[in-house]
């Protein structure tokens, strides 16, 4: 063999070590440190912030599910604020109008996030690109207006809104009411990405990532793409209005003019920062569309918007495949320094 | 039905227009089982057309198809993997963001088992039906000499690679009849006499019936059973490669069409 076809078989290599553990054992450290530091955090922060990174953790499982969407099956969506609101009028409405248990509202939200998703991906398949970005488009400035319509107000409290407030934790246990939601959400956004990477390692995902690269190829290998799309749709909508009940239970509050287009692209901005087609980056995007616009503010009122689409810009411009794509380039550059010393040793 | 066995592929009288042109023009011919059929002819003469048709992919105006004595008209695209056909495509078809053993494993979509649920939750077994696919994915990707590069992404490599990928991808949904439409493009001598190797041994050892179309005579004529000849969308001839090579129709058709046989 020679030293050039070695290397590339070391890259590839799963059972390669570095410092001890392989790419699958760096990744579950990773992961394990990540999951450690969110569980530690709120004890370092005060209600507030608590409060904030419970937001970044729903925007995050929000964002996932349009990854799952358009990063990995290719189906445009800038309606994914329509999905949101579904989750969180759902969540509203059945515990103000019904009395139904705060928890209990979170999976209805989700199945019937998911109905609307896997309805709406019908119609989606006669459209690619830029014609479903528009269908999805109108989804998103029909939602406000739905919800506002007076024949529906009962409801949906029109303009107003409906206010609800957050059970604090059950059984004396010794958490703040922030700090019980704050885990109840970690809980789920832990079980979100847990069955995305499930998803996207298995056949199904595979099959979900062929229609995105070569739909006919992947009809050819069996994928009934029509299928796996309005599914991939359904599914997608389904974390997002998860996302969705869990910001109503925790904001306390819904209305119309939370859940315009703005929070549609806002979820793609997440998606786009955190790195399109890779799960991690949806943490990484969440924080990115709480805080950069929060920072923004706080530097200058006036010119916020400006100052967060420059930073937006910039962004983009520094690392064009997102967090996704600067992770991937450290862990290169650790890569071959390691390989030089290695060869020097 | 006669006596004789079932073929395995039986086209009969296909017509399939676009617009104007006719791109078949009444095509009949069978596959036996265990056969390796050629199907040649100049360019534009129908041949992929003719594949798309028998994977549903283009819809034929007239006649039909039958693999194994099914017809397959009513079937959607993505049923054909079921009845068995497998194909690569001229112009490479693969999932380029996807890494050579992923392609690999998405060919095996139709053999195996799973849902949305199933596969988000870890369920039924899941886990270890998965590693005993991916062994038997790399053992492919070891017999096609693509092992090395399981974890390249697709698109980055270079074109008679993919070609094998294509190859590696169809040959892992354990098709009864595996349709190649130009393999050998781009390669050299040396390795245009290997794959008559490699074609030879999907044949003999996994038992799959091949309907080969080539520009590489030499290639087709020593490795083929039975070759077709199509041009302008109408069969020409049909019979052994010696009957088809001496066919005054045949030799025609390639030098009056001025085509460069060796080509693409
Ligand atoms: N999708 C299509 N739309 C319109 N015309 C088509 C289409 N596909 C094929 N044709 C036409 O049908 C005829 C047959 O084309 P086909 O690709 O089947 O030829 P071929 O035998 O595979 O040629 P080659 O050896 O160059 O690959 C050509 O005239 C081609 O232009
Ligand atoms: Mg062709």
């Amino acid at each position: 063999m020679t030293a050039e076809t070695q290397v590339t078989a070391q890259s590839v290599d799963p059972e390669r070590r570095i410092a001890g553990l392989t790419s699958g054992g760096w990744r579950c450290a990773a992961t394990a440190i990540a999951i450690l530091v969110a569980v530690v955090l709120p004890w370092t922060l005060g209600s507030f912030q608590t409060f904030q990174i419970t937001l970044v953790l729903f925007y995050a499982i929000a964002i996932l599910g349009l990854n799952i969407l358009t990063g990995f099956n290719g189906q445009f969506s800038l309606g994914h604020s329509a999905f949101f609101a579904i989750g969180a009028y759902t969540t509203a409405i059945l515990v103000e109008r019904y009395g139904v248990s705060t928890y209990l509202t979170i999976p209805v939200a989700g199945g019937l996030g998911f109905a609307a998703g896997f309805l709406f991906g019908f119609p989606a398949l006669r459209l690619s690109g830029l014609y479903l970005a528009l269908a999805t488009f109108a989804l998103s400035v029909a939602t406000p207006q739905l919800l506002k319509y007076n024949h529906f107000e009962d409801f949906t409290g029109g303009v107003q809104g409906i206010n609800l407030l957050k059970d604090s934790a059950p059984f004396d246990l010794p958490f703040s009411v922030d700090q019980w939601w704050y885990y109840v959400t970690l809980a789920i956004t832990l079980f979100a990405f847990w069955m995305a990477r499930n998803l996207i390692n298995s056949r199904t995902g595979r099959a979900i990532m062929a229609i995105r690269d070569n739909p006919i190829a992947a009809a050819t290998m069996g994928v009934n793409t029509a299928l796996y799309k309005t599914l991939t749709f359904g599914v997608s909508a389904l974390l997002t209005a998860v996302a969705g009940a869990l910001s109503a239970i925790v904001v306390e509050y819904v209305a119309p003019d939370s859940f315009t287009f703005v929070l549609s692209v806002y979820f793609l901005i997440g998606l786009v920062i955190g790195g399109v087609g890779w799960i991690p980056g949806a943490v990484i995007g969440g924080a990115f569309v709480l805080y950069v616009p929060n920072l923004a503010e706080g530097i200058s009122t006036g010119l916020a918007g400006v100052l967060f689409g420059v930073i937006i810009l910039l962004v983009i411009y520094l690392m064009p495949s997102g967090a996704a794509g600067l992770v991937r380039l450290g862990i290169t550059h650790l890569r071959r320094r390691l390989d030089r010393d290695n060869n020097k040793a | 039905m006669t006596g004789a066995a079932v073929p395995l592929l039986d086209v009969e009288d296909v017509r399939v227009t676009f617009g104007g042109i006719v791109a078949l023009d009444g095509v009949s011919f069978s596959v036996q089982r265990g056969a390796i059929a050629g199907l040649i002819g100049p360019n534009g003469a129908g041949k992929t057309t003719l594949f798309n048709c028998i994977s549903r992919i283009y819809q034929a105006d007239s006649g039909s198809i039958r693999v194994d004595g099914k017809p397959i008209f009513d079937s959607p695209i993505h049923g054909i993997s079921k009845v068995g056909l497998g194909r690569t495509f001229q112009n490479l078809a693969l999932f380029g963001k996807l890494s050579v053993l992923d392609n690999v494993l998405i060919g095996a979509h139709a053999r195996t088992m799973g849902n949305f649920v199933s596969d988000a939750l870890r369920l039924l077994g899941m886990r270890r039906r998965e590693t005993a696919l991916r062994d038997e994915a790399m053992a492919l990707l070891e017999e096609l000499r693509l092992d090395d590069i399981a974890g390249e992404t697709v698109a980055a490599l270079p074109f008679g690679t993919q070609k094998r990928v294509e190859l590696a991808r169809a040959l892992s949904a354990k098709p009864t009849l595996l349709m190649l439409d130009e393999p050998a493009g781009g390669l050299n001598h040396d390795e245009v006499e290997e794959f008559k190797d490699v074609v030879r041994r999907i044949r003999d050892h996994r038992h799959i019936s091949i309907l080969l179309v080539e520009h590489h005579m030499n290639l087709v004529m020593s490795v083929s059973d039975q070759v077709v000849v199509l041009n302008f969308g109408r069969k020409i001839a049909e019979g052994t490669p010696t009957e088809v090579q001496s066919n005054p129709s045949v030799i025609d058709a390639y030098l009056g069409s001025g085509h460069e046989t060796e080509a693409h």
